[in-house]
This record gives structure tokens, C-alpha cells and sequence, in this order.
């Protein structure tokens, strides 16, 4: 069964995918929009840790390392500069979602397409 | 916020915070380093945010100190980049001094802590970025939140 | 694209990806650098303009944010 495209974290990465789309489709609430786009933004990382595995390996760190072949650690290095990408986009949405609040009392995709000026 | 949360929020901040900076310092033995301590000493701080409301937190823990702190670590990363500028930006160029620079027997070893170059330099100039950053982020947009329910 | 993407993975199999530049990295990451851990050598020595960019990105949204909720002259504080 190693080597075949469906095995479980790659059907999990297209599940998480799929809700995610959903959710930003369908829903009208500014935060609950917000919460999508974190969804697909941590299945995205989960793809890109399991990229690197190498069928029954170990953590690449050699501190009292149990024996066995290493999983690739360059995936794992740019899946942690993509977390924090995450975490500013995610920062920067809810401000302005704070700021629309206070500007018209009222957090509804629909409403505040209509804005002026 | 009620008494339990506090006297609990009092018990814990101590080993929250020790236990971020122990996986700062320790970022070139173990799994860790600046960005993921970093992040467990600022879950720290929200809990004392949450806790004890963020106009009290506010008025010991300032905005523009926190920034002078995230600035310090910013030019600390970059000097050390410049450090090594005889062969090329990036050099490791503490690797076989006296300061940080034994080299670890190849294969499984148990961790020796004065190994690794400049690497856990960065790692405390990265840590103390993320800090102050995510700390300022949160206590910025705690302060904003509760002003909107007082205005109403 | 999902199906350009499905067959890319098809290419090669789940366990053993392409990996030349990482056996070049674990097999000399404790002699060239002298850290323990090779995901913190990849990301602070191998690749450090990766984490130079994040650090700016970083200081760039704190930058943001701060400046988003600033007060102006006639509001009440508390």
C-alpha cells in the first residue's frame, strides 16, 4: 500500500480543502469567512509537511535519535515560514474586520459590498 | 474575570514563560527554536490578558517598549548576517571558536548546548522578535475590542 | 488543476520522494554547521534569506496593525 495516492493524509489535505471552499462560498458572516480562510491555509501546510515522508522514518534530529532513515527536514523549514504568513494575514483580517464594525455596526458580507466612498 | 482564573492565571505564567524560553535556548538540540518559543511565551501574555483585562496589563507592559524590544531583536538578526560578510552574507562564522563553536560527533549523540555556530544567536534574535511582535498584536487589538463596548 | 496536480503525485510514489538535495544535508549538517537539529540548520543556515523575508513580513503586519488602531485627536479614552 506505500506508494499509492490514497493513503490518509493526502484524502485529509482534500477534505480540508473542500470545507474550506464551502465555507468561503457560502457563508455571509465576516468571521466565519475569515475562519475558512484559515482552514485552507492549514491544509495547505499539512500537504506540504507530508510531501517530505519517507515510509517509516524518524524525526532529522540527531539529539538520542532512535534508529532508522530520516524524513526530509526542507519541507518541515518552509511549512514554519508559512505558518507565520498565515498568522499575519489572519491578524491583518480581523483588524479590518474590528474597523468595519465600528464604521457601520454590522458584520454582513452582503451589506458592506454596498459601501461608498 | 472571576478569582479562580486568576489565582490559576497567577500559578501558571511562571512555567509558561520558563518553558518558552527553554525551547528558544534550545532550538539547536531539540525540536523548537525562535518562531515556535516565541509563540508559547506570547500564548503567556494573552492568558494574562484574558485574566486580568488588557487596561490593567496595559498600563505596566507598554506598547513602545514592547517595539523597542522587536526592533533590538531585528538589528541583532541582521548584524549577525553581516558577521560573516568576508566569504558570503550568511556565513556560520562562529563554527570551531571558543564561543559557540565545538562540532557534535556525527550520528545519534545526547545534545551538548555550546555546539552550533550562530545558530542559537538567531534563534534568541528571532525569539525576542516574535515576542514582542505577537504580544503587541495582542494587547493592541484587546485594548481596541473593549473600547467599542464601553462607547456603546 | 486538481487533476494537473493528482498527476504530479502520480509521478512518485508516496514513500519515496526525490531527495538528493537532503541526503546532502543530513549527512553533513553536524559537520558544517555543528547543530544537532537539521530543520533549524535548513532554516537559519542552508536558507537564511527565507527566514530574513519572514522577519520582515512580520514587522510589516505588527507595523500594520498598530497603526490601524490609533487614536486621533477627539475621541474618548477611557
Amino acid at each position: 500500500m506505500t506508494g499509492s495516492i490514497f493513503n490518509i493524509p493526502f484524502l485529509a489535505v482534500a477534505a480540508l480543502v473542500g470545507i474550506a471552499l464551502y465555507i468561503i462560498m457560502s457563508q455571509r458572516n465576516l468571521i466565519k469567512l475569515v475562519m475558512g480562510i484559515t482552514i485552507l491555509e492549514s491544509a495547505v501546510n499539512l500537504f506540504l509537511v507530508t510531501l517530505g515522508y519517507r515510509g517509516g522514518g524518524v524525526a532529522p534530529i540527531f539529539t538520542n535519535a532512535p534508529e532508522g532513515i530520516m524524513v526530509l527536514p526542507v519541507p518541515q523549514a518552509l511549512t514554519l515560514t508559512s505558518i507565520v504568513i498565515g498568522v499575519a494575514v489572519t491578524a491583518l483580517m480581523l483588524s479590518m474586520i474590528v474597523l468595519t464594525y465600528r464604521h457601520t455596526g454590522d458584520i454582513d458580507a452582503e451589506k458592506s459590498r454596498q459601501m461608498k466612498g | 474575570m472571576s478569582k479562580i482564573v486568576r489565582t490559576i492565571a497567577n500559578l501558571l505564567i511562571f512555567p509558561i514563560l520558563t518553558f518558552g524560553l527553554y525551547i528558544i535556548m534550545h532550538g539547536h538540540l531539540t525540536p523548537g527554536g525562535g518562531f515556535q518559543g516565541g509563540a508559547v511565551f506570547a500564548s503567556g501574555v494573552a492568558l494574562l490578558v484574558v485574566a486580568f483585562g488588557s487596561y490593567n496589563i496595559q498600563k505596566r507592559l507598554k506598547e513602545h517598549h514592547l517595539s523597542i524590544l522587536e526592533s533590538s531583536g531585528a538589528l541583532m538578526f541582521i548584524g549577525l548576517a553581516f558577521g560573516g560578510m568576508a566569504i558570503v552574507f550568511f556565513y556560520n562564522f562562529l563554527v570551531g571558536s571558543p564561543i559557540f563553536g565545538r562540532i557534535p560527533p556525527s550520528g545519534p549523540n545526547p545534545g551538548d548546548m555550546w555546539t552550533g555556530g550562530v545558530i542559537p544567536l538567531m534563534n534568541v534574535a528571532v525569539g525576542l522578535k516574535v515576542i514582542a511582535g505577537l504580544s503587541v498584536i495582542v494587547l493592541v487589538m484587546a485594548l481596541a475590542c473593549s473600547k467599542v463596548k464601553i462607547e456603546e | 488543476m486538481v487533476f494537473l496536480v493528482a498527476l504530479a503525485l502520480l509521478t512518485h510514489p508516496f514513500g519515496h520522494p526525490p531527495s538528493q538535495m537532503d541526503d546532502y544535508i543530513i549527512e553533513n549538517a553536524q559537520s558544517e554547521t555543528g547543530a544537532n537539529n537539521a530543520v533549524t540548520a535548513v532554516v537559519f543556515d542552508y536558507r537564511g534569506f527565507d527566514t530574513l523575508g519572514e522577519a520582515t513580513i512580520l514587522f510589516t503586519a505588527v507595523t500594520a496593525v498598530v497603526m490601524l488602531f490609533r487614536k486621533r485627536k477627539g475621541e474618548i479614552t477611557k
